[in-house]
C-alpha cells in the first residue's frame, strides 16, 4: 500500500487498514504465545507466558476483520478501541497503539495478563465464528510490555487543574483505575492503602507465575506519574475514617475500592488444624511477603507432601499451582460441581493440569482429620452428582447418599470464596449495605452517601479485575459530574 | 518510615519503644495493636499499643526477643525507624465502670494488661492487678501496674520477687479475699490463659483474654489468626482480639500457634549465626 493512500486511511475509521483479503486472514492460524514448558515453571515462580514478541504480533494482528461494527469494543467492560489498537500494531506503531488502549484502561500490562478476554472481547470476535478468536489479550499485553521495555511512556497531559480533592480507598485495580482517570480530569488524587505496598488483589492475590509484581510496580508508577499519591499502611475506617476524609481533610468525594478481602471458610470439622489455609493467607503469604525465598524473607510458610485445595474458581486454580511450586508430592483440588461449571478461566484450568494438579471433580470436603499433634491428615469427601440448574442456570450439586472418599493430606487450602471486608461499613454511619455485606450503589456508582462512590468487589461482592476497573472508570466520570456541578452550585 | 524516638532495656531481652506514628496515637484506644514491619523482607507482626501520645504523635511499644523480627526490633536504637507500623487495630477493650475487677499479666503479657488496667482503673475500678515472671530481672512494669493498681501481686516463678509461684497461684488468693470481682482480665502466654480460664471457671467469674495467634495482615484478609470462641469461627484481628475466655478454645489455638515452630528455629539461628559472624548489629 503506498504511503499516501495509507495516510488517507488514518482519517477514515471504517476502510480497511491490513492488506490482505478478509478470507485470506481468515486463513491464518491463531498464533500462540511463548509459554513454559510445565516441567520447568512448575519449580519455580517464573512468569508462565513469555506473550507475544514482535513477529507472533504482527501475524496476530493480520487476522482482524476489523469490523465495520467493532463487537468486541462493545464487549470489552471498559469499551477500548481494540480495531483502532490493532490496526496500529499492524502499523508497527507501537507507541501510538498502547496510548489508544490507555486512553480506555490505565492497566493494559495488567489486564493484558488476567482479564478474562475469552469470556468478553474474544468471545464475540468474528474470527471466532469459523476460526480461533483473535488474540486480543495477548496484543493488548504485547504493546504493554512494549512500553515497559522501551520506556516510551509519557503520561497523558492534564489540562486544567479542579483545585478539588479526591480520596480513593484501596489500591487495587479499581481505585488506581479511579485515581488515573480523576488526576487526568484534573482532580488532586490520594490513594489511601491498607498493605505497605499498592497493587490491592493484584499485589496480594495473583501469583507472581501469572502476573509479576514488577509489572504491578510499574503500572502503580504510572499512576503516580499523574501526580496522584499513595498513602501506604493507611486502614480507612481504623487510622483514619472517612468522615473525617471530607471534614478534616477537605476531600469532597470519596470512591471505595477495598475489595473482598475476608476468606469464607466451610464450617467443617477440622478446619482450624494446623496445616488448613484460607487461599487468601497461602497466596498473601506467598505473593506478598514473598514466602516462596524464605529464609531470605522472614514470612515462613509450611506446605506438606500432599496438598488438598478446595474450590473452582481463579483463586483455587492459583492456591494449587502456588502449592505445586513448593515442592509437594502431589496436589489434589477438589470441587463440588464437574469441570463445565468451574468459574476459573479455561485457560487457568488447562494451565492447572498441564502442571500436574490431580483434579477429583463431584466431590465435596465434609470433614478434615488430625493427627494427635493437631495437624491435618486427612479429608474426607462427599461424592455429589448435577441436579437441577439454579437461578444462575448452574446445575446445583446433589450429594449422594453415603458415597465418601477420604484421601491423605497434609496441607488443606480452602478457596471456596472471599466476602467484602466490613471495616468501612461499620465505620461509616449511613452508608447502607446489603445483607451479605456489600455497599449499595446505584447506575453511576454513588452510594447512599451524598460524595461517596463505590465499585468492584466491595459493590459486587466477587468479580474480575476488569470489571474492577470499569466500576472505577464509572466512578471516575460521576464524580467528575458530581463535583463539576458542586463546583457551580457554589459559584451561584 | 516510623522513626524511634526513644529505646530502653526494661528487662533481658525485652525493650520498650517509642515509635512516631502521629495518626496511630491519635486514634488509639486502650487493647488496640498495631501490625509493624521492621525491615525490607521483613515478617508483619502484631503488637499491642502499650501507650500512646497524641501531642507528640508517638505509641509505646514493649518488645520480647523471641523470634528474629523480635531480635530484630530489639537491636533498634532511637534513630532507626520501622519501614511500615499501620494500626491501629482491633476492637478496643470495653472499659466500663463494674466495681472490682482483676488484670492478670503474664511474662510480657504485662505489657497488654497495662493499658487495659490503666484504663479500669481511670474508668473508676478498683482494680487488684496481678502480674507474674519467671525471676525478679524479668518483672517488667512493676510502678506502672503499681499506680494503676489498688492492690498489686507480683508473683515469680523461683521466688526471687514476691510470691514464689504462679499468677493462678496469687489469684486464688485474691478470689478468696475478695467476693465482689466482677470482671478478671488476663493476658500472657496461651497456657497461663488457659489456667487462669479454668480457675475463674469454677467461680463463674467473667474473664476475658486477650488472645496472641499467628497473624500476618492484621485486617481480617488472611483468616490465620482464626480461634474457636463458642465453637463459632472468630478472627482475632477484627473481632477480637479480647473474647470471653471461658469460650475460647485454648488447645487449639496452643496448637496452631505451633504451626512455624520449626521455619521460626530456621530463621532465628540463621540470624544469629550472621549476627555472630558480622559481630555487630544486622
Amino acid at each position: 500500500m503506498s504511503e499516501r493512500k495509507r495516510a488517507r486511511n488514518n482519517g477514515k475509521a471504517n476502510e480497511r487498514v491490513i492488506h490482505l483479503k478478509p478470507p485470506e486472514r481468515m486463513k491464518i492460524p491463531r498464533q500462540q504465545p511463548i509459554e513454559k514448558e510445565p516441567d520447568y515453571r512448575v519449580c519455580n515462580f517464573e512468569e508462565v507466558s513469555d506473550g507475544f514478541d514482535v513477529n507472533l504480533a504482527s501475524e496476530e494482528a493480520l487476522r482482524c476483520l476489523e469490523c465495520k461494527d467493532p463487537v468486541c469494543m462493545k464487549a470489552c467492560p471498559v469499551n477500548i478501541d481494540i480495531r483502532a489498537f490493532i490496526r496500529l500494531i499492524y502499523k508497527k506503531d507501537y507507541d501510538s497503539a498502547i496510548k489508544k488502549i490507555r486512553e480506555s484502561n490505565y492497566l493494559p500490562a495488567i489486564c493484558g495478563r488476567v482479564c478474562p478476554q475469552e469470556s468478553l472481547c474474544e468471545n464475540v470476535c468474528l474470527v471466532g465464528k469459523r476460526n480461533e478468536p483473535l488474540a486480543i489479550g495477548k496484543l493488548e499485553r504485547f504493546v504493554a510490555d512494549y512500553e515497559l521495555k522501551n520506556g516510551n511512556f509519557s503520561p497523558p497531559e492534564i489540562k486544567e487543574n479542579k483545585g478539588q480533592k479526591v480520596a480513593v480507598v484501596g489500591a487495587g485495580p479499581g481505585g488506581l483505575t479511579a485515581a488515573a482517570d480523576l488526576a487526568i480530569r484534573g482532580y488532586e488524587v490520594t490513594i489511601y492503602e491498607a498493605l505497605h505496598e499498592a497493587g490491592g488483589v493484584l499485589k496480594y492475590g495473583i501469583p507472581e507465575f501469572r502476573l509479576p509484581k514488577h509489572i504491578v510496580d510499574a503500572e502503580v508508577d504510572r499512576v503516580k506519574a499523574l501526580g496522584v499519591k499513595i498513602e501506604t499502611n493507611v486502614i480507612i475506617g481504623r487510622t483514619l475514617t472517612i468522615d473525617e476524609l471530607f471534614d478534616e481533610m477537605d476531600f469532597e468525594a470519596v470512591y471505595i475500592g477495598t475489595g473482598a478481602g475476608s476468606p469464607r471458610f466451610m464450617n467443617i470439622p477440622g478446619e482450624n488444624l494446623s496445616g488448613v489455609y484460607s487461599a487468601s493467607e497461602l497466596l498473601t503469604r506467598v505473593n506478598l511477603m514473598k514466602a516462596y525465598k524464605f529464609p531470605e524473607y522472614d514470612t515462613p510458610l509450611k506446605i506438606g507432601n500432599r496438598v488438598a485445595v478446595v474450590g473452582g474458581g481463579d483463586v483455587a486454580m492459583d492456591a494449587a499451582r502456588t502449592s505445586a511450586r513448593l515442592g509437594p508430592e502431589v496436589v489434589n483440588l477438589f470441587y463440588r460441581r464437574s469441570r463445565e461449571e468451574m468459574p476459573a478461566r479455561i485457560e487457568e484450568i488447562h494451565h492447572a493440569e498441564e502442571e500436574g494438579i490431580h483434579f477429583h471433580l463431584l466431590t465435596n470436603p465434609v470433614e478434615i482429620f488430625g493427627d494427635e499433634n493437631g495437624w491435618v491428615k486427612a479429608i474426607k469427601c462427599q461424592k455429589m452428582e448435577l441436579g437441577e440448574p439454579d437461578e444462575e442456570g448452574r446445575r446445583r450439586p446433589v450429594p449422594i447418599d453415603g458415597e465418601y472418599i477420604t484421601m491423605d493430606a497434609d496441607t488443606v487450602v480452602i478457596a471456596i470464596g472471599q466476602s467484602p471486608n466490613p471495616i468501612i461499613q461499620q465505620t461509616t454511619p449511613g452508608l447502607k449495605t446489603t445483607d451479605w455485606g456489600t455497599i449499595i450503589v446505584d447506575e453511576i456508582g454513588a452510594t447512599s452517601r451524598e460524595g461517596i462512590f463505590a465499585g468492584g468487589d466491595i459493590s459486587r461482592g466477587g468479580a474480575t479485575v476488569i470489571e474492577a476497573v470499569s466500576d472505577g472508570k464509572r466512578a471516575s466520570r460521576s464524580i467528575d459530574e458530581y463535583l463539576t456541578e458542586k463546583k457551580a452550585v457554589l459559584k451561584t | 518510615m516510623y522513626p524511634v524516638i526513644s529505646k530502653t532495656t526494661i528487662a533481658p531481652g525485652i525493650s520498650r519503644l517509642e515509635v512516631e506514628a502521629p495518626l496511630i496515637a491519635k486514634k488509639r484506644k486502650p487493647g488496640n495493636f498495631v501490625i509493624v514491619m521492621p525491615v525490607e523482607k521483613g515478617e508483619r507482626i502484631p503488637l499491642t499499643i502499650v501507650e500512646s501520645d497524641p501531642e507528640n504523635g508517638t505509641i509505646t511499644l514493649i518488645v520480647q526477643a523471641i523470634g528474629k523480627t523480635t531480635h530484630i526490633i530489639n537491636k533498634m536504637e532511637a534513630g532507626d525507624h520501622f519501614i511500615d507500623v499501620v494500626g491501629p487495630l482491633g476492637e478496643p477493650t470495653p472499659i466500663k465502670n463494674v466495681g472490682t475487677v482483676v488484670c492478670v499479666g503474664g511474662g510480657v503479657g504485662t505489657a497488654v494488661i497495662y493499658p487495659m488496667a490503666k484504663a479500669l482503673k481511670e474508668a473508676g475500678n478498683r482494680v487488684i492487678g496481678i502480674i507474674g515472671a519467671r525471676n525478679r530481672e524479668m518483672v517488667i512494669l512493676k510502678n506502672e501496674m503499681a499506680d494503676c493498681s489498688d492492690e498489686l501481686h507480683i508473683t515469680t516463678d523461683d521466688g526471687s520477687y514476691g510470691l514464689k509461684g504462679f499468677v493462678t497461684d496469687a489469684l486464688a488468693q485474691v478470689i478468696d479475699e475478695n467476693k465482689t470481682i466482677q470482671s478478671v482480665y488476663t493476658t500472657g502466654p496461651l497456657p497461663m490463659m488457659k489456667a487462669v480460664a479454668e480457675q475463674t471457671r469454677k467461680f463463674e467469674l467473667h474473664t476475658m483474654a486477650s488472645l496472641n495467634p499467628i497473624m500476618m495482615d492484621g485486617t481480617g484478609m488472611c483468616g490465620a489468626c482464626r480461634v474457636s470462641v463458642g465453637g463459632e469461627l472468630k478472627f482475632t484481628c477484627v473481632d477480637g482480639p479480647e473474647f470471653d475466655a471461658h469460650k475460647v478454645n485454648f488447645n487449639e489455638l496452643i496448637q496452631r500457634n505451633k504451626t512455624y515452630f520449626n521455619q521460626e528455629k530456621k530463621s532465628l539461628d540463621a540470624y544469629n549465626e550472621k549476627c555472630k559472624t558480622r559481630g555487630a548489629n544486622v
